[in-house]
């Protein structure tokens, strides 16, 4: 110990590396474990839908028309008669798929704008805010609906036009965050070491974004679910006679009195699935700051 | 320094900020440092005083262009680095480090200790990962902490252990000068004074230049060579630190230095010598910038502007009336020396014996 203090140097027990303790924290987190538990049931139930004894999505059995749940159909069947249960699996497939995938696609053209426009500010924030803006004034389902059908009709097509509709969102909140990061104290300190731009936005601004992100990237994609939803029902999304929960919502928006379980068994699972990614996330969130404990 | 060997100069640096620009006409500038010059010697520690707002930080910043001055040059070894390339100027800040004042918003709180102080070596590719590693051991020590806690994130920290992770992360690149904007204005005395005696030990284990901006003038007589005073962006004296406290030549310096409390009633006579708060920078006083303020101000002052002239002592004062008035420094009769000001000193070298005396195994805590 050196002669320039009069602090004794702290006993510290030696602590394992970061990794570990951000994955040690979100494991001692109940909710969050049990928001990841939900989703990944979801998830494994949907990649294992080919291999279930479950009767094919589109198979329709003319006997057995809006039935209530029974034994030979566990959650009935729809105004069709297919099996409901076999459509929730083969639809847990494109709506956790249009979830994901549209917010991915959402961060990842969203965030490097966003962060360019807070950390650049002048002309390149103008250009930037101003076509934020303007994507904006449209309201997000009208965004979506308009891009998917100039996209062409399909799941994939859906997929994108959802991301590009959230993507001011995600501009808007990285870009407003970024401001904020820039004018602490420690920003000012990685110049005054010499860290270039790239790396200050990548080592300082990121890991300081990243928590409100994460929330609001949990919450879109429940909006994503539910948009593909309303695409599917514009013939837009998933085409029929593939599922997704989306489309057997809103088919069974008609028979909301004469066959209530239609809509019940899909409305559950995108709650279910929504509850799932946003208590993850928060967990998420928390494990990551090091500042909570 | 008979033969002056000037490591850092700031020649007629000037830093503008436009605060309101109308539609038409001419936009409002606060002219936050307006003309300094300052020489600064190899291995002296130089302190800039000031009230809040008289451009002491910006200069700060100016001088490792943190911020670009609006004109005049700083001179680091023979190069002006205001108007270098920024890779240029990248690669110097290798020995030009900075100091902040906020030991809690200057560290980034997403990172490790060890990585805050291993940073500026990989940015600057020193060492292998392992040199590396020893190197942020040795530093933490250096400045009293534990190699341990090397894993521990800053916001376990209080303010003055930060503060040391922050000069350990300054020293890490091994500088030739080291600024400190308020380095220690943040913390409680007490370990103001343990990071003053770390700053000063340092300063000469490396060979260091300190600078040193500061509004404590305790800290500034405790640790300084020569102190520069500045007013509305101004340098209004420059002097050899006894000099300066002992024998002030501008009213200016003389109210600050009267300034420092004194706990005792009736230790001080009416000698309220500076009133009022300093005029807006946006509309500087015509003359004289601190005429409407001093004491001693004559229809010369509010008229004609001072220069910067030699004083005594191999100093500097911007005042029409420097060789005039007789003004009181801090030992010029027992009555204005300030209690406070001696108790404060005494605090320091209290703290300096304990550490001097601290291979036996210290018992005080932070």
């Amino acid at each position: 110990m050196s002669a320039v203090t009069d602090t004794p140097a702290e006993t510290v027990a030696v602590l394992p590396p970061k990794q570990s303790r951000v994955w040690a924290k979100l494991r001692r987190n109940r909710s969050a474990m049990f928001g990841a538990g939900l989703v990944s049931v979801f998830v494994i139930v949907a990649l294992l839908a080919p291999v279930l004894p479950i009767p094919g999505p589109a198979e329709t059995d003319w006997g057995a028309v809006r039935k209530a749940p029974s034994a030979a159909h566990w959650l009935g069947t729809d105004e069709i008669g297919r099996d409901i249960l076999s459509r929730m699996i083969w639809g847990a497939q494109a709506s956790l798929l249009a979830g994901v995938v549209s917010v991915a696609i959402a961060l990842a053209i969203g965030i490097p704008l966003g962060v360019l426009a807070g950390y650049c500010r002048g002309w390149t924030d103008a250009v930037i805010s101003r076509l934020t803006e303007a994507l904006l004034a449209a309201p997000f389902l009208i965004l979506a609906i308009a891009l998917a059908a100039f996209l062409g009709p399909s799941l994939t097509n859906a997929m994108i036009a959802i991301g590009l509709s959230a993507v001011p969102i995600f501009i808007r909140l990285a870009r407003a965050q970024t401001m904020l990061v820039v004018t602490e104290d420690y920003v000012e300190g990685a110049h005054a070491v010499g860290l270039t731009h790239p790396a200050i936005i990548w080592r300082y601004v990121l890991p300081n974004i990243v928590p409100p992100l994460l929330v609001q990237a949990t919450l879109t994609i429940a909006t994503a679910i539910i948009a593909e939803a309303s695409l599917s029902f514009l013939g837009l999304g998933q085409q029929p006679p593939a599922p997704s929960w989306g489309s057997m919502l809103n088919t069974a928006k008609a028979f909301l009195e004469q066959a209530p379980w239609m809509a019940m068994w899909p409305g559950i699972a995108i709650f279910l699935v929504v509850l799932g990614f946003n208590l993850f996330g928060d967990g998420l969130r928390d494990a990551l700051d090091p500042r909570d404990h | 320094m008979s033969a002056p060997d000037y490591i850092l100069e700031a020649s007629a640096l000037k830093r503008q900020f436009e605060v309101a620009k109308p539609l038409f006409g001419k936009a409002k500038v606060v002219r936050a440092v307006d003309g300094v010059d300052l020489k600064i010697a190899r291995g002296e520690t130089f302190a800039i005083v000031g009230e809040s707002g008289c451009g002491k930080s910006t200069l700060a910043r100016l001088l490792v262009r943190l911020m670009t001055p609006t004109d005049g040059a700083v001179i680091y070894e023979g190069r002006n680095i205001a108007s270098i390339p920024e890779q240029e100027m990248r690669d110097l800040r290798r020995e030009l480090q900075f100091i902040f004042q906020d030991p809690f918003s200057s560290l980034n709180p997403r990172m490790t200790v060890g990585a805050l102080i291993e940073e500026p070596m990989r940015v600057h590719r020193i060492g292998t990962v392992a040199q590396r590693r020893e190197k942020v051991a040795a530093l933490l020590s250096r400045v009293g902490l534990s190699p341990q806690i090397a894993d521990r994130y800053p916001h376990e920290f209080s303010g003055g252990q930060r503060q040391r992770v922050g000069i350990a992360r300054a020293l890490a690149s091994g500088p030739k000068v080291l600024i400190g904007d308020e380095p220690v204005s943040a913390l409680d005395v007490s370990i103001q004074a343990q990071v003053v005696n770390i700053l000063e030990d340092l300063k000469q284990e490396f060979g260091l230049t300190l600078v040193v901006i500061a509004h404590d003038l305790a800290v500034v007589r405790h640790m300084a060579d020569r102190v520069a005073v500045m007013y509305l962006g101004e340098i209004v004296e420059l002097a050899p630190v006894d000099a300066l406290f002992d024998a002030p030549r501008h009213p200016y310096t003389a109210a600050l230095i009267a300034a420092i409390p004194v706990p005792q009633v009736g230790a001080r006579k009416a000698t309220a010598k500076l009133e009022g708060d300093p005029p807006n920078p946006i509309d500087l006083p015509t003359g004289c910038r601190f005429h409407p303020r001093c004491p001693h101000a004559t229809d010369l002052c509010r008229t004609s502007k001072p220069t910067l002239r030699a004083r005594d002592a191999g100093g500097q004062v911007a005042c029409h009336y420097a060789d005039e008035l007789t003004l009181d420094g801090l030992s010029a009769g027992s009555d204005t020396r300030s209690d406070a000001a001696n108790a404060r000193f005494e605090i320091y070298r209290a703290a300096r014996a304990r550490s001097e005396g601290a291979n036996a195994p210290a018992t005080t805590t932070t």
